[in-house]
């Protein structure tokens, strides 16, 4: 494999592999911004993987009050899955148990498409009879009586075919705490970057994965990537490597996941390898799985 | 492109059925073709050439000056494009309108909007009783669309409105919003007696409450609703002083609970 170095940090010649994805997004108001981005983080819990949790969501970005359908602060949430069956099963389990749930919330489509998915329209059950529809503006509202006023709700939100899931960093380090500040630095660069949502927590996964196990498992550990494994497996890593981490990044559209890529790479760079990572890779299956290829080549600064 | 405009030669002898000079029918026609629409409603024969002066231009962009109460029907079924009107007209201005702009710089009669399914009318001063009602044997008036008027509204603005919004900048008459079936109707100063008459769903704002209240709305306290919020931001772009009733917290009145009871009354 041949390397590209660039302020001293080596730079694979691969590509991140990554797949289509179906994806919406939504707006979560609250009376503050600390209650908005409660709800929103509540709803992005356990969303880490499709593998294992149904969907990968995560905060997209917070909202100021002029930019909210209701004038209050607020938070712009993705939300990723394999199919449009699943994406809108998670969607309504989620707000209808953490954003419904959340004190003085109100949800609203946070994009427009040209299929939806059901958003009010499925929660506003929980009204009992008491809901309230509501249409002006083009729009359509539920108002659902809850204990400490109403739920507000927009019916529909927008549905893309054209997300995409799986866009990745590899960033190797000489030691863990120069690898997680590498690894930090691009989560920041990448945050700045709209329609894109890194889901493990703070961004960063310290598991990357295989597909396949040993055992009655759909993944397990990528012992190329492990550190402690040198010596016992096919490593993919240098003798100054001694801690790798993984930024995942799901975006509404391909551009959006390279611009973050882009983001990522260029932070890690910048921080240099005396006090960040001394290497970035990316992870894919051959090429042949994921129809979007990212050479980190092509998106180094 | 200049406007079509139709200027009135002198008041007509009779009510006029305007529903003819709406854009979309009189696309592509000619000055001569358009001043040989009828327009009675009795049985002597009136031609646009008779009763107006036409001075052709884009039919999108519609003027009709020196107007009488006598025209009737004016935007009958609109779809798109624009009619402005100079003065006062008579009933059923922009009935079963579906989309455009219809703005009267006048007073309008009797059932204007009625069954107006999308678009948005604006009146300068007042309108008559049943504005976006239904006609006699209709089981739904207002269906849609936004009707802004500056001035006073009749009676039962909004009687079996369904879907849509109407805005009265001054009072309404008796019964507004009687037997609504859904939609919103804001009236930013005070109503006559028993507002919201047999409302099954829908929501009258009051800005200066009104001369009675029926027995059958409950009191359900005084509200700040996030809902409010965003009705305010859809009404600021029509009428700023509709939307200043939305400042401060509302007080809900639920009902008409001797009939369906789903509707709402929200009392500055």
């Amino acid at each position: 494999m041949r390397e590209l170095i660039v302020n001293g940090v080596r730079i694979d010649d691969t590509f991140a592999e990554a797949f289509e994805m179906r994806a919406t997004a939504l707006t979560i108001t609250a009376a503050s911004a600390r209650w908005a981005r409660q709800a929103a983080v509540t709803m992005t819990g356990f969303a880490t993987s499709v593998i294992g949790c149904g969907c990968e969501a995560g905060i997209d970005r917070e909202l100021t009050p002029r930019e909210t359908p209701d004038g209050r602060f607020g938070v712009r949430v993705l939300l990723f899955a394999v199919s449009t069956t699943e994406l809108q099963k998670q969607l309504q389990n989620r707000v209808g148990q953490c954003v419904l749930t959340s004190p003085g919330s109100a949800c609203y489509a946070g994009l427009q498409g040209e299929e939806t998915l059901k958003l009010g329209n499925a929660v506003r059950f929980f009204g009992d009879g008491w809901q309230i529809s509501k249409r002006f503006g083009g729009k359509h509202y539920w108002r659902v009586p809850a204990m400490d006023g109403e739920f507000v709700c927009e019916a529909t939100t927008g549905l893309t075919k054209r997300a995409v899931g799986g866009g990745n960093l590899l960033i190797m380090g000489a030691s863990a705490g120069g690898t997680l500040a590498a690894a930090e630095a691009a989560v920041k660069a990448i945050d700045a970057v709209p329609d894109v949502i890194m889901p493990f927590p703070g961004g960063i996964a310290r598991s990357g994965s295989k597909i396949g196990s040993k055992y009655k498992a759909r993944a397990s550990t990528n012992e190329a990537y492990c550190p402690t494994l040198r010596g016992t497996v096919d490593s993919a890593l240098d003798e100054d490597v001694a801690s790798v981490l993984e930024i995942v990044i799901d975006g509404l559209t391909r551009e959006a996941v390279a611009a973050a890529m882009q983001a990522g790479i260029a932070a890690v760079i910048k921080l240099g390898p005396k006090r960040g990572a001394v290497r970035l890779g990316a992870g894919n299956f051959g090429g042949k799985l994921g129809p979007y290829h990212f050479r980190l080549k092509d998106l180094r600064p | 492109m200049k406007p079509l405009v139709l200027t009135l030669r002198a008041q007509p002898d009779q009510r006029l059925d305007l529903s003819p000079l709406v854009p979309h029918r009189l696309a592509g026609q000619s000055a001569t073709e358009i001043e040989r629409l009828e327009l009675q409603t009795t049985r002597r024969r009136v031609t646009v050439g008779d009763i107006f002066r036409v001075a052709l231009g884009d039919p999108q962009n519609m003027r009709i000056e020196n107007t009488s109460s006598r025209l009737d029907l004016i935007g009958h079924g609109m779809g798109d494009g624009e009619i402005v009107v100079e003065g006062d007209v008579g009933n059923q201005v922009g009935r079963l309108m579906t989309g455009g702009r219809l703005t009267i710089k006048g007073s309008v009669g009797l059932w204007a909007a009625s069954g107006m399914k999308g678009g948005q009318i604006e009146i300068a001063d007042t309108a008559g009783d049943w504005l976006g009602g239904p006609l006699a044997g209709e089981m739904a008036g207002m269906r849609g669309g936004v009707v802004v008027v500056r001035g006073n509204a009749g009676d039962r603005a909004g009687d079996r409105m369904r879907r849509g919004m109407i805005i009265v900048e001054g009072k309404a008459g008796n019964y507004a919003g009687s037997r609504m079936i859904a939609g919103t109707v804001i009236v930013r100063r005070s109503a006559g007696p028993l507002p919201g008459y047999l409302m099954r769903r829908g929501t009258i704002v009051l800005g200066h409450g009104c001369d009675e209240l029926s027995p059958t709305f409950l009191d359900c306290g005084v509200h700040d609703l996030v809902a409010s919020r965003l009705m305010a931001a859809f009404v600021k772009d029509y009428s700023a002083g509709a939307a200043a009733v939305f400042r401060s917290p509302l007080r809900r009145f639920a009902g008409d609970v001797a009939a369906l009871g789903r509707g709402e009354i929200f009392c500055a």
